[in-house]
């Protein structure tokens, strides 16, 4: 079956809504399709809880909110891109104040804003500890006024059509019928997040399989950055659900097993709002060295917020109580939550310009799935819903200019039976005698210890091994489910080929990048080297591996200097 | 311990039941069990699942004959031996999952989003809404659209047509909203043939909301000005 859409948007997060709702207001004639392998309200954007960063108010600046992302990224991050996105930013917040979010207020009924890490002014605007959720759902609400706007929600994305440099559509499973359907569109906007699930205790949804990546990656189009993956200091113990970093944002502590706020060891000035990569290696630190506190789950951190007092807590961190006693039967009122450094976002993905413009013609990136870069090696908290915002709206306009003057290219009937075929004879109809689930759970084995906060070349190198042994047994898979609809046997089974691909980019990035540089940090080369390594990395894929380039960092204002909280 | 897991199973033309023993530990969830069923014991088990942390609304099913969230719902609270079936009111596709088009369509139907005549998308500016104002409405955008509520409603039970506590709740969200200025729009949305005279008040859907928002007075709330604004419109 084939339909035709002028753009199509894939992933239905913050990002892929926002691009919607951007096209639908350049053009009422635009037809707009929204692909989505879930409900758009079961995206992982929901999972976002602290807040949004923008500059809002008196003694906060532009060029404060941008030189704190800067020297957030390790210098990494591209100046013209990080400038671009905070003057943006304000605007987002009061789109989204008159499309209904219920952010938090101060007394007079202004749009409030709190601490965070990295950041030098309190401008992280949110809805109590559920700001990714209102966004999502602000969003989504929002884009039910578009009548130009047809979703496919449950499709599972396969394939990018690319022909001579120029997108020309993408194929995927509605699952409900298992049908595979192929979609011919001017122009495709991928925003379908980051690629946590390569980690075993991580604070990703299980949806999140970078699928938009490694979809990309395999059609040609190149990874930017990938190496650098964050590690949120906060996730709890045993299930890595993410304790946000507005618990500290609003005066919670991080204690050893000494009780000892050990983060005046490490950054004496921001303490505990250090940022992730820093406050993180801190955490590990600790435990590696024999002061973490012990338990059956292994070592972890005590995060106290018992000094906060229960109405504070329950006005602004109500989420955070309800999952600590919940989860792991633990009021944070009366005693600190069991927490862990966990895999937490993807600063790679898909290489982008700032206008979100892949090198394929008519293909964009946006959201965690795309790379501008403005996070660099390390992201700061607040700046990743914020980025969705920006750059789904940048994506979803410079798409739909880009489609007013776009021809449809026709997809040869070819190309769908093909796919087809592999999806349903070669992946489907396959025997063998391994399966998915056990694979999955090695590779997360693997990236858990090997490719984790201190690497080191001999475990790099292991993990390269590894991943490529996995990919070998991958060719061998056995599908148990043969049935075809609803099949999520076979979407687990392709989510594990894709993480798969993107762990091999991961590894290999992390191997050649002999210097620690924001949240890759390495045993054996523990300095950032500016003179050979300010820049991005770029992977293509090969049939054998990754093959990599390298590109230079866009400076503006300001040169790279020496980093310390 | 094992716990054994009773599931009814639905493969698009017949219903059964499978039972599977599996070994719990304390902290174990509903979701992680059915998660150790698919990985380990049978790759079919067909079920959804996303955030893992109640804040997607995926993974609501029927646990012992009440729905929930399998992924806050842990096993050992339930007992040594669960049943999990898919949710009622909802037509079933495969084994646990059902299909929830219908119910997002209802959702759709009360224009749940801010209805202001000075909408300027190019030069937005700040809403004033004091704590007191967000409070008034608050509870109720608390909302994860995981149906729970719809599954119970007797009234839905009945008529396919009926919008249900869910989609209701949205309607009032928003007219409790001090920045909307839609509530007679959405009132006679949700006060028509399918809407909130049909509730019988059983009033289960606030007793299973997974995040207790109370849809039964939210259909109360617009009952009641409802009837205001038919008075009024006799006296007009």
């Amino acid at each position: 079956m084939k339909v035709q859409h002028d753009i199509v948007i894939v992933g239905a997060g913050l990002a892929g809504m926002r691009a919607v709702i951007a096209a639908a207001e350049k053009s009422k004639k635009l037809s707009i399709a929204l692909i989505s392998k879930t409900y758009p309200i079961r995206c992982h954007s929901v999972c976002a809880e602290g807040g949004t960063a923008a500059v809002m108010r008196e003694g906060d600046s532009f060029d404060l909110h941008a030189w704190d992302t800067v020297k957030g990224s390790d210098f990494l991050a591209d100046q013209d891109a990080v400038e671009f996105f905070v003057r943006e930013m304000p605007k987002e917040i009061l789109r989204l104040d008159n499309w209904g979010c219920p952010w938090s207020r101060t007394e007079d009924g202004l749009i409030a804003q709190r601490a965070f890490g990295g950041h030098s002014f309190n401008r992280t605007i949110f809805a109590a500890d559920r700001t990714g959720f209102h966004e999502v759902h602000t969003l989504y609400e929002r884009m039910l006024m578009y009548p130009n706007v047809i979703r496919y929600d449950e499709y599972f994305l396969t394939s990018l059509v690319i022909e001579d440099g120029k997108i020309k559509g993408l194929t995927a499973i509605e699952l409900k019928t298992g049908d595979l359907i192929l979609f011919e569109a001017k122009a495709v906007i991928l925003a379908t997040g980051g690629a946590g699930r390569l980690y075993g205790f991580t604070t990703y949804s299980h949806t999140v399989t970078g699928d938009g990546m490694a979809v990309a990656y395999r059609a040609g189009v190149p990874l930017k950055d990938m190496e650098f993956f964050q590690f949120h200091p906060t996730g709890l113990v045993p299930s890595g659900i993410l304790m946000t970093e507005a618990c500290r944002g609003e005066g919670g502590y991080l204690r050893n097993k000494d009780g000892e706020r050990f983060m005046e060891r490490y950054a004496p000035e921001k303490m505990e709002l250090a940022p992730r990569d820093v406050v993180a290696r801190a955490m590990w630190k600790e435990i590696l060295e024999g002061r973490g506190i012990e338990s059956e789950h292994g070592y972890y951190i005590a995060l106290d917020l018992t000094h906060l007092g229960e109405e504070k807590i329950n006005e602004r961190l109500p989420l955070i109580r309800d999952a600590a006693i919940k989860f792991v039967g633990i009021d944070p009122v009366e005693e600190p939550i069991p927490v862990r450094p966990v895999a937490h976002y993807t600063m790679g993905g898909v290489h982008t310009n700032a206008n979100c413009e892949s090198p394929v013609k008519g293909l964009y990136a946006a959201g965690e799935a795309g790379c501008v870069s403005i996070h660099g090696a390390n992201r700061l908290g607040s700046n990743s819903t914020a980025e969705c915002l920006v750059f789904g709206r940048a994506a979803g306009e410079k798409a739909a200019e880009y489609v007013l003057n776009a021809d449809y290219s026709h997809v040869s009937n070819e190309v769908y039976k093909a796919e087809e075929s592999r999806i349903f004879d070669e992946i489907l109809g396959k025997s063998g005698d391994e399966n998915p689930y056990q694979l999955k759970k090695e590779l997360n084995e693997t990236m858990d210890k090997n490719l984790w906060i201190f690497r080191i070349e001999d475990e790099l190198k292991e993990a390269v091994k590894k991943i490529k042994e996995l990919k070998e047994r991958f060719n061998n898979v056995e599908i148990v489910d043969k049935t075809k609809g609803f099949n999520t046997d076979l979407v687990y089974t392709f989510e594990v080929g894709y993480m798969l691909d993107l762990a091999e980019v991961v590894a290999i990035g992390a191997l050649n990048r002999t210097e620690s540089r924001g949240a890759h940090y390495r045993l054996d080369y523990p300095k950032r080297d500016d003179e050979n390594w300010l820049k991005h990395t770029l992977a293509y894929y090969t049939p054998d591996g990754p093959r990599f380039e390298y590109i230079p960092v866009t400076i503006t204002k300001w040169e790279p200097v020496e980093r310390k909280y | 311990m094992d716990v054994e897991f009773r599931i009814r199973r639905f493969d698009g033309e017949k219903s059964y039941w499978q039972t599977f023993n599996i070994p719990v530990k304390r902290g174990m969830t509903v979701l992680e069990g059915l998660y150790y069923i698919k990985e380990n014991l049978d790759g079919s088990l067909t079920f959804r699942a996303s955030c893992r942390m109640a804040i997607c609304g995926s993974c609501a099913v029927k646990i012992n004959g009440k729905p929930r969230l399998a992924c806050e719902t842990q096993i050992l609270e339930i007992g040594n031996s669960l049943e999990v079936e898919p949710l009622d009111n909802f037509k079933v596709i495969k084994d646990l999952v059902t299909d929830f088009e219908g119910f997002f369509k209802k959702h759709e139907a009360v224009k749940p989003y801010l209805i202001r005549k000075d909408d300027n998308y190019e030069e937005p500016v700040e809403l004033i809404q004091s704590p007191k104002e967000l409070h008034a409405y608050y509870d109720f955008t608390l909302c994860v659209k995981c149906g729970a509520c719809y599954s119970v409603c007797p009234a839905a039970a009945t008529r396919d047509d009926y919008l249900g506590p869910a989609a209701i709740t949205a309607a009032y969200r928003f007219n409790a909203d001090s920045r909307d200025e839609g509530e007679k729009i959405r009132l006679a949305l949700v006060c028509g043939d399918n809407g909130v005279w049909r509730c019988h008040f059983a009033a289960e859907c606030s007793e299973v909301c997974p995040k207790q928002i109370d849809p039964a007075k939210a259909v109360q709330k617009i009952r009641f000005k409802s009837a205001i604004e038919t008075i009024k419109s006799i006296f007009r």
